[in-house]
């Protein structure tokens, strides 16, 4: 990364504003066993408590157990979930995307056409299914979050290496006698980086948002807190208690909300064109 | 036109296919065999029901006989049994179809319309104050779980406010009837219609936003300009016909999404639809059921998807010659 995209990044305020959000979380998941030693399982005091009330910042849901314990354990799955799906989604797309954009033709429509399968077809739905049918566990979640996940990648991916195939540089590659990998791998690849990490930003977030949707239809991996479960619990407890529903909500909201901040940013940085385009 | 419809319907079939064949993997994928999951749904798991099970659904032949025979019952319409609730999967389906098609579809129309007059909008005024606070309201919204925006707007609009019913389809028992209880109904929708519609209400809202400053600086908009329209014209007959088709485009595509999260918004609302169904099943554990939801939303997605290619030609009239 060189000192005009780190400029360009800081400069914009929303980027700086996702990376300061993104960077608590991760701070928060990481010293969760610090700040809240006790498994966020067990009884902290009395039920119902109101936060604030008896030390408890968030208050405590319908068993006393302490919310902010709750919210802070389950950043860890939302980050993990996140980021492990998000890296397995990468590599289907980045795969197929490059293979279909380098051989083009045939192959080229094949994949295309399995692609588009995998778009129109109701992502959550299929998401549902498979957790369902496979006993929800955090394999099983990253597999199914990463199987609805990979395609608009792969598509992104494959224009990209459609436009690139025709340039000297991988003329001149073919003509030193490069072998097909080598060339996708070491020569094309590297220079479609900017618009797959913009992406992965992204994906991160939808991730995020999928795997809370899961935990809150109880779907989630059972010996895992999370913030969507705590949502999902809590609901028949909404009147009378906001606060349970309340804050794990507000945590996922901020993480997706820095996520998708810190891909805006990437993605005016990384386009220096569109982004004076814009000002104008 | 008809040369284009059959086209899209040909794809449509296509998609469908591979649906049922994905069913149908999924279920044979699952951990133990359907019969054992069939016995155990119906709460008797000896070996001899198991064995009479796989013999009746011919369990015992050739996986691709089975497939066959699973192909053809889904052309019948039979989508499976329910033992847990002693019913066909297309009855329980067909039961639930109207509520799902009449939230969804509302939402689809609040969200597309909200989405491309509010995107309109913050680009005719780009870096004036409309234009931040309708970005920074699309970015929140595009980051909030669908289903923590409904519990919080009940929390609102039904527990504080009193102003709305915080659940279900009507009042039951309050023998409203005609237009009494459509209006009742219409009550019932507002705050599900509106927590499905104001996610992809941002969505559409950034895109055309994005879409219509692409277009504004084109030419053809400087040559209007240069002629003397006025604004207002300029805006409704040059930018937003143009600016309106890769938000069409990314529409049907979505549609999908759209009917996934009205589980999650019928789960909070008790709204008697599709996702109901699926939120009970998958606390019963009862596949049949899923794979018939994850058929049934895959047709109307299609279906989203051919009317939303018939809105195209219709607002583009340049992609039916270039077919």
């Amino acid at each position: 990364m060189n000192r005009d995209f780190l400029h360009a990044f800081a400069r914009n305020k929303g980027a700086v504003l996702g990376l300061a959000i993104v960077g608590a979380v991760i701070l928060v998941a990481l010293a969760a066993d610090l700040l809240f030693p006790a498994s966020p399982w067990e009884m902290a005091g009395a039920p119902f408590g109101r936060p604030l009330a008896d030390g408890m910042l968030m208050g405590t849901d319908m068993l006393g157990r302490d919310i902010a314990s709750g919210v802070a354990h389950g950043a860890r799955v939302s980050l993990l979930i996140g980021l492990a799906s998000t890296l397995a989604a990468v590599a289907i797309g980045v795969l197929l995307g490059a293979v279909a954009g380098y051989y083009g033709g045939r192959l080229d429509d094949l994949l295309m056409r399995f692609t588009e399968l995998f778009q129109t077809i109701p992502n959550f739905v299929l998401v549902v299914v498979i957790v369902a049918i496979f006993t929800p566990s955090l394999v099983s979640i990253v597999v199914a979050i990463a199987l609805v996940s990979w395609a608009p990648l792969a598509r992104l991916v494959r224009g990209e290496f459609l436009s690139l195939r025709s340039r000297e540089f991988v003329q001149a590659a073919i003509t030193c006698g490069q072998g097909d990998a080598t060339i996708i791998f070491r020569q094309i690849l590297p220079n479609c980086m900017s618009p797959i990490i913009v992406s992965a930003s992204l994906m991160v977030a939808t991730a995020i948002l999928l795997e809370s949707s899961l935990s809150f239809l109880g779907l989630g991996d059972p010996n895992a807190m999370s913030w969507g479960f705590m949502v999902g619990s809590a609901r028949t407890v909404l009147r009378q208690a906001w606060w349970m529903c309340f804050f794990p909500g507000f945590a996922i909201l901020l993480t997706v909300l820095g996520l998708n901040l810190i891909g805006e940013g990437l993605n005016d940085a990384f386009n220096p064109r569109l982004r004076r385009k814009r000002k104008a | 036109m008809l040369r284009f419809l059959l086209n899209r319907l040909a794809k449509a079939a296509v998609v469908l296919g591979v649906v049922v064949v994905l069913n149908f993997l999924l279920i044979h994928a699952a951990p133990g065999d359907p019969a054992t999951v069939m016995a155990g749904e119906a709460g008797a798991a000896d070996q001899m029901f198991v064995d009479q099970l796989r013999k009746q659904f011919g369990l015992d032949r050739p996986l691709h006989v089975q497939l066959g025979t699973y192909v053809s019952h889904i052309l019948q319409g039979d989508l499976g049994f329910s033992f847990r609730q002693q019913r066909p999967v297309a009855d329980l389906l067909l039961d639930r179809l109207p509520a799902t098609v009449v939230l969804t579809l509302s939402a689809f129309t609040l969200a597309l319309a909200g989405g491309i007059a509010l995107g309109l909008l913050a680009a005719v005024n780009v870096g004036k104050w409309a234009d931040s606070a309708i970005t920074v309201v699309a970015l929140l919204s595009y980051a909030t779980p669908i289903y923590w925006v409904g519990l919080m707007l009940v929390l609102v609009f039904s527990v504080n406010l009193g102003w709305l019913p915080a659940f279900g389809y009507e009042s039951i028992g309050a023998g409203h009837a005609g237009l009494a209880r459509m209006g009742d109904i219409a009550r019932h929708m507002i705050l599900p219609v509106a927590t499905l519609g104001l996610f992809y209400m941002a969505v559409y809202t950034r895109m055309t936003r994005a879409s219509a400053l692409e277009v504004s600086s084109m030419d053809f908009v400087k040559t209007a300009r240069a002629k003397g329209q006025s604004e207002w014209r300029i805006v409704t007959r040059h930018v937003l016909r143009n600016a309106i088709l890769p938000v069409l485009t990314v529409a049907g595509v979505q549609a999908g999404q759209l009917i996934g999260g009205s589980i999650l918004v019928e789960t909070v609302f008790a709204w008697p639809g599709l996702g109901r169904l699926t939120f009970d099943a998958v606390l019963q554990r009862d596949y049949q059921v899923l794979l018939g939801v994850f058929f049934v939303t895959s047709v109307l997605v299609v279906a989203f998807n051919i009317v939303t290619d018939v809105l195209y030609v219709l607002v583009d009239p340049r992609v039916e010659i270039a077919k």
